[in-house]
């Protein structure tokens, strides 16, 4: 059964001073399986990002479906959906991580991952216990848990990120370049981070500009210029 | 209709004026922005039709004119509405336009529904009454009658806004302009409301006093899950607070959606000038 299927996709910007329309997407079509981890290239500008985003409805699509199994909804199709249904998925069953970390100012690491536990209505307890179980499985360093998080480095900031997406344990999570910034020690670390989520029953969807990073870790790389997958490795 | 909806707006308009034979004519008006410049009639709101859910931050953005607090108004009865509709999800007045209530029973909703931080501190607080005099206020009228559970009530308001106890037997007009918003909204939640409207809560404040007041209200919608409308002119607040979002220019709402896809995809031209202008 599919999990996530993008069917005649397609997405426009129209900037009205400017009087233009870009044409960002057109014409994808791909799906994934649950569990399964697919990476998504091509080049700069080629719409990846315009596609996570529009999974996520961050923008909003105006072409063809993009239909999910929701644990709550069962098929819907995320175009469509209402916006409270949308809210509710992104507080249950869909998280979105990206390199930038956009979050309440003046709120520690420890709370930001304590808060996303709390909307889901757990407890206080639980999201205490929880919060410290991800900080120290995602292996952010003890002492920046109870710090602000806008002097990080950037691969604190992406640790960070996915901790408060992972604590959800969302049904399918979307990362959009979360490894741009870093350098290879904390990639190699991002790689083991993602080997987690996987193995915890989170389906994946990713866009990394680089092809060395992807190899071994998706299970199929939908490359943008073909608008289908590829064999895993190929050159692009 | 939404019935899960905590409170309906359908086609809500205020005027201010009389109105003339070409402006009376949805067809045939034309106005500048919100003004007829044949009588002179304002229209403040026009056509606005929206529904607020349990738990959530709706957000409200727009430029100075647009009619955000005039629409606050006439949803917490300041001012009559011209006509239109509003709805509360709520067993007394299940189904009823609560703005034909009288005044008794609007009051009534005030009192027990909603909680309103009004723009101006001038507006929400009686300057020269002390800050647990003012949430007392407000709890008389909900029918509050024991002086002693009124006072612990006021005092866990005053902490939980980070207002020194000792400092609670003082007039709000020597406090700074952070506290007597805090004041307000201590105030406000004295009633336990479901319903809470917040008009520029942070407009005027310095950005550190606009963090605490931002974190607690987020504190707030978290731990009492009230639904809120929130009115603001800066975009880094709905950013920070709303859920979703409605865009309002000239009276109307020109743009509704999720926060992020307003900010990120805005589809109105007014809202895209709006956005792109901030970055
Ligand atoms: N919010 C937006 N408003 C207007 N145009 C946009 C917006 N987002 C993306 N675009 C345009 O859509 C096209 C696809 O952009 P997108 O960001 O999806 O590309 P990408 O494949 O993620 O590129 P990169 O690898 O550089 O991140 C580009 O032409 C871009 O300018
Ligand atoms: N009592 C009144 N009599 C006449 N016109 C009024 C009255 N109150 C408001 N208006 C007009 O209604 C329109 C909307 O005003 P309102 O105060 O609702 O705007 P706003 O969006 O809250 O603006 P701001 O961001 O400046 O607070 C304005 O054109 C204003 O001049
Ligand atoms: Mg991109
Ligand atoms: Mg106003
Ligand atoms: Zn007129």
């Amino acid at each position: 059964m599919t999990f996530l299927k993008v069917e005649g996709f397609g997405k426009s910007f129209t900037i009205s001073h400017l009087n233009q329309t870009i044409r960002a997407v057109e014409q994808i079509d791909f799906s994934i399986d649950k569990g399964e981890f697919i990476g998504i290239t091509g080049k700069s500008g080629s719409g990846k990002s315009t596609i996570l985003k529009s999974i996520y409805r961050t923008y909003l699509p105006d072409e063809g479906k993009i239909l999910y199994d929701s644990e709550e909804y069962g098929l819907i199709d995320l175009l469509q959906a209402e916006e409270r249904k949308i809210l509710y998925l992104r507080k249950y069953e869909i998280g979105y991580v990206s390199q930038f970390l956009n979050v309440m100012p003046r709120t520690t690491s420890r709370e930001l991952v304590e808060q996303s536990v709390l909307e889901m209505g757990k407890p206080a307890s639980v999201a205490k216990e929880e919060a410290e179980y991800v900080l120290s499985h995602f292996e952010l360093d003890r002492k920046l848990w109870d710090t602000y998080p806008n002097t990080f480095s950037g691969g604190e900031k992406l640790r960070l990120n996915i901790a408060m997406a992972a604590v959800k344990k969302p049904r399918l999570l979307l990362l959009d370049e979360p490894t741009a910034s870093l350098d290879e020690q904390s990639k190699v670390k991002v790689r083991e981070l993602i080997e987690k989520l996987k193995k915890n029953g989170t389906t994946l969807a990713g866009v990394f500009h680089d092809i060395e990073f992807m190899d071994g870790l998706c299970d199929k790389v939908f490359d943008m210029k073909r608008r289908q997958y590829t064999s895993e490795g190929a050159v692009i | 209709m939404h019935n899960d909806a905590i409170l309906s707006v359908k086609n809500l308009e205020k005027q201010f004026g009389p109105g003339c034979s070409t402006c009376h004519n949805e067809s045939t008006r034309k106005l500048e922005k919100n003004y007829c410049p044949q009588c002179g009639t304002v229209y403040a709101c026009r056509n606005i039709s929206f529904n607020l859910f349990p738990g959530e931050i709706l957000g409200i953005v727009g430029e100075s004119g647009s009619g955000k607090s005039t629409l606050m108004q006439c949803l917490y009865f300041d001012e009559a509405a011209t006509s239109g509709e509003l709805i509360l999800n709520n067993q007394e007045f299940q189904e009823e336009n609560v703005l034909e209530l009288s005044s008794q029973q609007k009051r009534y909703i005030r009192n027990y529904h909603f909680g309103m931080v009004y723009q101006n501190p001038l507006k929400g607080l009686k300057m020269d009454f002390s800050a647990m005099g003012n949430i007392a206020e407000k709890l008389i009228a909900a029918g509050g009658r024991n002086v002693a559970e009124m006072e612990s009530i006021g005092k866990t308001l005053l902490e939980k806004v980070h207002i020194p106890l000792f400092r609670m037997k003082e007039e709000p007009k020597r406090f700074s302009g952070g506290m007597q918003q805090r004041v307000q909204i201590a105030k406000a939640l004295s009633n336990n409301p479901p319903i809470l409207f917040l008009d520029e809560v942070t407009t005027g404040l310095d950005l550190s006093v606009q963090a605490s007041v931002l974190d607690l209200i987020k504190t707030i919608q978290r731990e009492l899950g009230i639904s809120m409308i929130v009115v603001s002119h800066d975009l880094a607040v709905i950013r920070m607070l709303a859920d979703r979002t409605l865009v309002m220019l000239n009276g109307e709402i020109i743009e509704e959606g999720l926060t992020d896809q307003i900010l990120e995809d805005p589809q109105n031209p007014y809202t895209q000038q709006l956005v792109y202008s901030l970055l």
